[in-house]
């Protein structure tokens, strides 16, 4: 019995003609997984690594580089708000932004709200910067973030 | 310049731009079906080569010239990798161009495979970019359903296809070998060069990797010609016989203490004061520019009021952003062209820790000068904003500066000069500031945040 559902197993599969080698679906499948289970746990690595004939070494090797990814014993909220940081943002007050995130959540940056809705990031500069200081709600952007507008999409994330 | 019209972005603000029916009715696609009716794949490399275009993703490397390193006469499969990670910060282009007019990269797409030989294109685009990622998405898609791409196209035994492949946070996956080496699904770590890409590139074998903005001009250039081309821009230094000249349209990108912060397209060579002032609304809450980054954190940064040498009441703010502009004061280059205005008010200690925040945080790890330096460098500017700074420390951040990078020839990739440039730069061209600071032992307001350790 494994963890990943015969679903997602058959749209790792299907990545796998766009590539000359197998390995490269490491990153789309790690996405898919991620994506779907919020986390990527030590048995979905062996379950990658099994249909891309990979060790599960090689598979984490490559997941560990990106801390892009929850691994094992971690996970991510129901929403990933990112908060940039980066210099234009950082000019436009993203770090009282920051400030006023974890604060209104009551958790630090890298961390889930007990409620398991949403978990608070940084992020360096994600190309939004006509909109700084901005955010991303999982990988859509949010321009030009006020704390009122902060509080409006926390809300609205919580409900 | 009151005149010029903008062709990269002439089609931004049309309804359902992104549409393959409306680039249709634009003449999208026209100069494509004809190039493969018409034209050898060396009459589109030899075009490329001669309308002076260079790279518009960061090292400004001539676009035509880097396709014919390829080898000649090679059985395949070659490989096309448009490099969409766009993580330089302040820069944004490359998102306007996806998701405002995905037709027009594509198509630059499939004029470069044509011309390169190339069957198949891995178009690599950072995960931040969601809403560019489905737009293009549903772009290819509409192209296959077009019958542009997939087996022999339009019956001319030309085969394309373009693959999406998403990366995840991670900045030096936008260097061209970190790029292929996450692209196979390993750790973005670049490659020792030689060998280039063009020779052993992904999955070892020949390849081109170039930028979004990029394969939009191969677009224009394809139809409108060479003359339209080098009609815009600046021509090559006749001092400098190894200047090849910074012609054509230009996406600028105007970010921090502006007005307006906005993307505008206008002819290379436009000065930093014309962008902020005219382009950017001017610098915000009726303030004074202190500093201006022209090109990506990587590149460093000018000094607006220092005069420039021999140039009449002229100073560092009139330097032309071309290819050559900003090397003339001390910076790396042109970059992505994305500027970052820094007003009077703000403190270059807080700015210099920002971005040594950064690269030590981008850093991939691999050469020890990087690695350390980069850490050893937000550790003394983290000094520095805390008050504690001391006097030995603005020395040893240039010294530190100067010696990673590729340029010094002690790292593999161009990250850590890009590390190094606002660091010597800052602190060359601001060390009254710095050292005021020091000897004050003022506090950032910001000492409070503790983001470094989250990760
Ligand atoms: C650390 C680092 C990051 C880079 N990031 C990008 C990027 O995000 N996008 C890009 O097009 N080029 C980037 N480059 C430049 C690429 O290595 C390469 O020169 C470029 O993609 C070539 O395309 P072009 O010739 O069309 O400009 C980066 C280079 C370095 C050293
Ligand atoms: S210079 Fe820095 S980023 Fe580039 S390969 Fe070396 S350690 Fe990695
Ligand atoms: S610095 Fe925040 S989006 Fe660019």
């Amino acid at each position: 019995m494994g963890v990943l559902s015969e679903d997602i197993k058959d749209r790792i599969k299907a990545y796998i003609p766009r590539y000359p080698r197998k390995q490269a679906v490491t990153l789309p499948a790690l996405h898919m997984v991620h994506d779907e289970y919020r986390t990527v746990s030590n048995e979905a690595i062996v379950e990658i690594a099994e249909l891309l004939d990979l060790h599960p070494s090689e598979v984490h090797d490559t997941m560990s580089f990106y801390a892009f990814f929850k691994t094992d014993g971690d996970k991510l909220g129901q929403t990933r708000l990112w908060v940039c940081r980066g210099l234009a943002c950082m000019l436009r007050g993203a770090y009282e932004l920051i400030e006023h995130c974890e604060k209104k959540l009551d958790v630090h940056c890298g961390h889930t709200t007990k409620d398991g809705k949403i978990t608070l990031e940084f992020a360096e500069c994600i190309g939004a910067c006509d909109g700084a200081p901005a955010c991303l709600k999982n990988d859509v952007h949010v321009m030009n973030v006020t704390h009122d507008a902060a509080d409006k999409l926390i809300a609205e994330l919580k409900n | 310049m009151a005149t010029f019209e903008p062709t990269l972005l002439a089609r931004i603000a049309k309804p359902n731009s992104g549409k393959l029916e409306g680039y249709r009715n634009d003449g999208g696609y026209a100069t494509f079906e004809k190039v493969l009716k018409d034209k050898q794949p060396l009459d589109v490399v030899t075009q490329v080569k001669d309308s002076g275009l260079r790279g518009r993703g960061g090292a400004g490397f001539p676009c035509g010239l880097k396709w014919t390193f390829l080898p000649k006469d090679h059985p395949g499969p070659i490989y096309l990798c448009i490099n969409a990670d766009e993580s330089e910060p302040c820069t944004y282009n490359n998102r306007i161009l996806m998701e405002k007019d995905p037709h027009q990269v594509l198509e630059g797409i499939m004029l470069s495979c044509y011309a390169i030989k190339s069957q198949c294109a891995y178009f690599y685009i950072r995960y931040e970019y969601g809403t560019a990622y489905r737009t293009l998405q549903a772009a290819i898609d509409e192209l296959y359903a077009a019958g542009l791409l997939g087996k022999n196209i339009k019956g001319s035994g030309f085969t394309l296809d373009i693959f999406l492949h998403r990366g995840a946070g991670a900045y030096i996956c936008g260097e061209e070998t970190g790029l292929i080496e996450s692209l196979e699904g390993k750790r973005a770590w670049p490659r020792i060069k030689p060998p280039f890409p063009a020779i052993e590139g992904a999955f070892r074998k020949p390849t081109i990797v170039n930028n979004v903005e990029t394969m939009a001009c191969v677009t224009q250039i394809m139809k409108k010609g060479n003359d339209w081309f080098k009609s815009l821009g600046v021509p090559p230094d006749p001092k400098n016989p190894r200047d090849a000249g910074s012609y054509g349209p230009k996406l600028y990108t105007i970010a921090g203490h502006v007005n307006e912060p906005k993307c505008v397209e206008l002819p290379m060579g436009v000065t930093c004061r014309d962008l902020v002032e005219k382009h950017g609304g001017g610098v915000w809450k009726g303030r004074k520019a202190k500093s201006v980054n022209p090109g990506g954190l990587s590149m460093g940064f000018i000094d607006v009021n220092a005069p420039l040498k021999g140039e009449d009441g002229k100073t560092e703010y009139d330097i032309p952003l071309d290819f050559n502009g900003p090397g003339k004061v001390g910076c790396l280059g042109l970059g992505t062209a994305a500027i970052c205005v820094v007003d009077d008010q703000t403190s270059m200690v807080d700015v210099l820790h920002n971005v040594c925040q950064f690269f030590s945080h981008e850093s991939c790890g691999q050469c020890t000068p990087c690695r350390e330096g980069t850490g050893w460098m937000l550790k003394i500017t983290d000094r520095l904003r805390r008050g504690l700074g001391r006097r030995e420390d603005l020395d040893i951040l240039v010294d530190v500066a100067d010696r990673i990078g590729i340029i010094p020839g002690t790292t593999i990739c161009g990250l850590s000069d890009g590390a190094g440039w606002p660091v010597k730069t800052a602190i060359r061209k601001f060390r009254a500031e710095f050292e005021a600071a020091i000897k004050d032992g003022t506090k950032s307001a910001y000492t409070k945040l503790q983001m470094a350790a989250a990760h």
